[in-house]
């Protein structure tokens, strides 16, 4: 990919939401600003928001902007070092062992050494971005890892020695927030909240994300998916549902099933939960037809 | 100060506006104030608009305290006191976390009903306050081992029924240079699952809420993860007070979060406000939960049906502790108790704490789920 310099692509953010929008990301005013300033203050950016409102493709937009490798590490209970550090290819150290014989053999070469995310970042900071993905998820063990590494941007294995960044990786930090961040963490982010966008900006979205759909369309699941949300569902439905049901609804609608009728029967990709429906289902006819006229 | 010398008059308010959060309650580090007057350099700054995106973007609000920290911009920035602050708009139930610090937070004046006392309920037994505090010693000792466990993602080492851990035998093979020694094994580590209780502190209750108080702190400190919550009319998480070693005052701290004492019960919307902040309904995945309540549910049921149920879908075992059970007539038959009755998986008496500790303690055995209990008895 080609290198861009950071100072050239984010001059204010204007320039980071017309990027944005040319790698098919539309960020509000205020998401830009976050990422302009997390870019060139030099600091991780963290993003919370419910389910489904594009915090991770909101990295990869801003790795698309940068014109690097986003590397991404997925948090889970449990992660550990090994997993989002580096490790030994024990195998392979075993196997050149055996080989060397008697000579002399560097088992703690590089070609032992499996990077994992982390370490892969640190190697290259200026060909890579590093999204840690729903950190929310992990334990406090590993968030207090990663703030180690989020403030010195090194990683010490003990066989090798301290390897340190030569420049300060770009890194996204994504949350559901279903439990509270330490506040360290929190405190040397430079933090976005993304909410549910506005009906235009949701119509706007859906055209350029969903593959053919009619402008009206995109308007009328804009504007029945702001009401659904107004609702109070187990699971109100996120960004990416709202354009998946744009998609089915016109690929129903090509199939012969007329407008209202088309939304109805593609609700399935919408609202994903038994309860949710039968809730929605009485009420549903009514919010379509509104948000068609 | 060397810092007023080095600083251009200018940035006087920005700083001033972060010490202003900080006397509010926001956790503000030194750092963020300097990143936020970086960040309105950076910016420009061109408006007012960039001075507050810079603010949010470094200064971190938490999100539920974004209309809060608006208001206290306004004031600050454009001297519009009229903005501030009072509580959030009407919500239906309030919820408070005791997380923060939000002292500050100025309440509206309370809603409340009058509570009504369960006339049938008649404390017979006198206490005997001595074995109650052994009890609850002996109950804090055993809690953690009691609980029901469940087999986490991480391993342990040991000698004994594992499976081979590769990992761990290589590198010992690596640094004893190709030898093969006895291998090393691993095995699943089990992990005490959450224990998640809800106090009900309506009227109706009043007898029993210092008992469940101190039951909760004993649970509390004997756990590694309990959450604590009351509910009334409102949602008080009260875990961060009871974290407190010592009991009183763990308990005077307590009492000071909860704010709908004694007042009526609003059962259902409130376990609905708790299952809709996904940071409070996320403690009740897997857990093993405890309602402390008569599930006096006054008019509509449906939203506590619908809120019980899914809670059972959440939790690993949900269990109701009502007082009205020590009554050997008690029959699970007003129309709450029989309609969340299928989604039970315990109904048990609450009206004595050695009742109660011997319960929660028994939670990891397996036992008939609630329906079936009370079919047989009635």
């Amino acid at each position: 990919m080609p290198e861009v310099n950071t100072e050239t692509v984010a001059t204010s953010p204007e320039a980071v939401a017309q990027h944005l929008a040319a790698s098919r990301y539309l960020a509000d005013e205020s998401l830009a600003t976050a990422i302009f300033l997390a870019i060139r203050l030099g600091k991780p950016l963290l993003l919370e928001g419910a389910p489904g409102v594009g915090k991770t493709e909101a990295a990869k937009a801003i790795a698309a902007l940068l014109g690097r490798d986003l590397v991404r590490l997925q948090c889970y209970e449990g992660i550990d070092a090994a997993h989002a550090l580096y490790e030994w290819n024990y195998q392979r150290q075993l196997l050149a062992i055996r080989d060397a014989g008697e000579h002399e053999i560097d088992i703690y070469d590089d070609r032992f050494l499996i990077a994992r995310p982390l370490l892969q970042v640190l190697k290259a900071p200026q060909q890579r971005v590093l999204l840690v993905d729903e950190i929310d998820r992990s334990d406090h063990e590993f968030e207090a890892l990663l703030l180690e590494f989020l403030s010195d941007f090194q990683i010490s294995i003990p066989e090798r020695g301290t390897i340190r960044a030569e420049a300060q990786p770009i890194v996204v930090l994504t949350s559901n927030r279903t439990r509270e961040l330490a506040e360290a963490l929190r405190r040397r982010c430079v933090y976005h909240w993304i909410g549910y966008p506005d009906a235009e900006r949701e119509a706007a979205i859906i055209m350029l994300r969903a593959g053919d759909v009619a402008q009206a369309t995109a308007r009328a699941v804009a504007a029945a998916v702001q009401t659904i949300r107004a609702r109070p569902l187990a699971k109100p439905p996120g960004i990416a549902e709202a354009v998946e049901w744009a998609n089915a609804a016109t690929i129903l609608e090509k199939g012969g099933s007329p407008w209202p009728e088309a939304f109805r029967r593609a609700i399935g990709v919408l609202i994903k939960d038994e309860e949710d429906l039968s809730y929605i289902a009485p009420e549903l006819g009514r919010i379509v037809e509104e948000a068609l006229a | 100060m060397p810092r007023d010398r080095s600083l251009p008059p200018a940035s006087a308010p920005f700083l001033g506006f972060a010490r202003l959060l900080r006397q509010y309650g926001f956790a503000i580090a030194p750092e963020q104030a300097s990143g936020f007057m970086q960040a309105i350099t950076l910016l420009g700054p061109r408006s007012m608009a960039d001075i507050r995106e810079a603010a949010l973007a470094t200064l971190a609000p938490p999100p539920d305290r974004r209309d809060e920290f608006e208001a206290h911009f306004q004031s600050h920035f454009y001297g519009n006191t009229s903005a501030v602050v009072e509580g959030d708009a009407d919500d239906e139930t309030r919820i408070k976390d005791d997380g923060g610090a939000d002292d500050e937070r100025i309440e509206a004046e309370r809603q409340q009903e009058g509570g009504e006392l369960s006339s049938a309920l008649e404390q017979l037994s006198t206490r005997d306050f001595q074995r109650d505090d052994d009890r609850l010693t002996a109950f804090r000792r055993q809690l953690s081992s009691a609980l029901p466990a469940r087999r986490s993602f991480r391993t342990v080492r040991t000698h004994s029924r594992g499976k081979l851990d590769l990992r761990r035998s290589l590198r010992e093979i690596v640094s004893a240079d190709g030898d093969v020694p006895s291998p090393l094994l691993r095995r699943r580590q089990t992990v005490p699952r959450k224990l998640l209780i809800l106090i009900d502190v309506s009227g109706s209750m009043k007898l029993h809420t210092a008992d469940y108080l101190k039951l909760a702190h004993a649970a509390v400190q004997g756990a590694d993860r309990a959450e604590i919550f009351t509910f009334g009319t409102r949602l008080t998480r009260i875990t961060t007070a009871l974290r407190v070693r010592d009991r009183d005052q763990a308990l005077a701290r307590a009492a000071a979060q909860v704010d709908d004492w004694d007042g009526g019960t609003r059962m259902g919307p409130t376990l609905l406000a708790f299952l809709s902040v996904p940071r409070f309904s996320s403690f009740a995945r897997g857990a093993a939960v405890v309602i402390l309540s008569d599930a006096l549910e006054r008019g509509d049921h449906a939203e506590l049906e619908t809120a019980m149920r899914r809670l059972s879908a959440r939790a690993f075992r949900l269990s109701l502790a009502t007082p009205l059970a020590g009554d050997p007539r008690f029959r699970p038959e007003t129309a709450a108790l029989s309609a969340i009755l299928p989604v039970l998986d315990d109904l048990v008496d609450g009206s004595s704490l050695a009742g109660l500790t011997d319960f929660i303690l028994s939670l990891a055995r397996p036992a008939p789920v609630a329906a079936a209990i009370w079919k047989r008895v009635s």
